[in-house]
């Protein structure tokens, strides 16, 4: 069956059907992360002002290993987005390269957040010893779970991208940029948590 | 309507990827960098929070083709989503706020007198 408007703009909307969808889901996931940070400023100014018994993220959490981790999270943004532009250009092998680099990236964010939340656990640092831990882990709970979300559609991409390129190229090229789109807005949330949480 | 990403222009494309990657780090790094100075709490925000700007904005703009893609209607629903954040937040301030406005004004509002 043929969808229309899968690969071929649409007239009103002005875009493929998949990238109007992918813009609405990132809009709604604005609200989502919104409201989290929302909720983070009115416990920090309920815990007495900006500058009240807040604690200083840096004096709990580990900034080096956040800091290796925006590194990574920016430098997956790029390998995404150089995935993205080969595939368009025809480059597949060149595409698969830089798309298993974006896994591998996000697989090396999720294990060093591993490390920081074992760390905070073995000094007996819970959701439940405090406000501020309590939204760094939601926060960067829920964060990871869009990473975890990614990886899995990406190497589903992965795996049958050759495939679906060699049958509909414009297709598979649109289907990686929708990936970007998501991946891309990922790293735009830790763009705002890294200071918000450990270094403020 | 969205543009249309020619291999001409992918080629120039790359190389702005690469640029826009290497001033994200810099801009990492300066933004740990001012953490350690000890400014004050709402100076340290500030700063803090425009060089995030300034990173969100690149990203946004360059990696996700906002400022390429010539495409109305998603930055309606953007700057929709933009409005009720802020709405969002704005509420949640309005209530805390208030709170205390109304102990103030129970506190200090005169006795009723007692009824005959």
């Amino acid at each position: 069956m043929l969808i229309p408007y899968d690969n071929e703009n649409h007239p009103v909307t002005g875009v493929y059907n998949a990238k109007l969808g992918i813009w609405l889901f990132l809009a709604s996931e604005v609200l989502f992360f919104g409201a989290f940070f929302s909720t983070y400023i009115l416990l920090r100014i309920g815990a007495g002002g900006v500058a009240g018994a807040w604690p200083l993220g840096a004096e709990l959490l580990n900034v080096p290993l956040a800091t290796i981790n925006t590194v990574i999270l920016i430098t997956s943004s790029l390998t995404m987005v150089m995935a993205w532009a080969s595939l368009k250009l025809g480059k597949v092998s060149k595409f698969q390269i830089y798309f298993a680099a974006t896994i591998l990236l996000a697989l090396a964010f999720l294990v060093i957040k591993g490390f920081e939340y074992g760390e905070e656990f073995s000094h007996d640092r819970y959701p439940s010893t405090s406000t501020f831990l309590a939204i760094y882990f939601t926060l960067t709970g829920v964060h990871g779970l869009h990473i975890l979300l990614g990886v899995a559609v990406n190497v589903y991409h992965l795996f049958s991208a050759k495939a679906l390129y060699q049958e509909n190229p414009e297709k598979m090229v649109n289907r990686i940029e929708v990936a970007g789109l998501y991946w891309h807005f990922v790293d735009l949330v830790w763009i705002f948590l890294f200071p918000v949480l450990y270094l403020l | 309507m969205s543009a249309e990403h020619t291999a001409e222009h992918l080629q120039q494309q790359v190389r702005v990827y690469f640029i826009v990657f290497i001033s994200l780090m810099v801009l990492t790094v300066v933004t740990v960098a001012v953490s350690r100075l000890h400014l004050p709490v709402g100076a340290a925000i500030a700063v803090a929070l425009v060089v995030a700007s300034v990173k969100g904005t690149l990203v946004a703009g360059i990696f996700m083709h906002l400022f390429h893609d010539k495409f109305p209607f998603i930055f309606k629903v953007l700057i929709f989503s933009a409005i009720f954040f802020i709405v969002m937040i704005a509420l949640f301030m309005f209530g805390y706020f208030d709170t205390f406005a109304s102990e103030r004004a129970i506190l200090e509002a005169p006795a009723l007198e007692e009824p005959h």
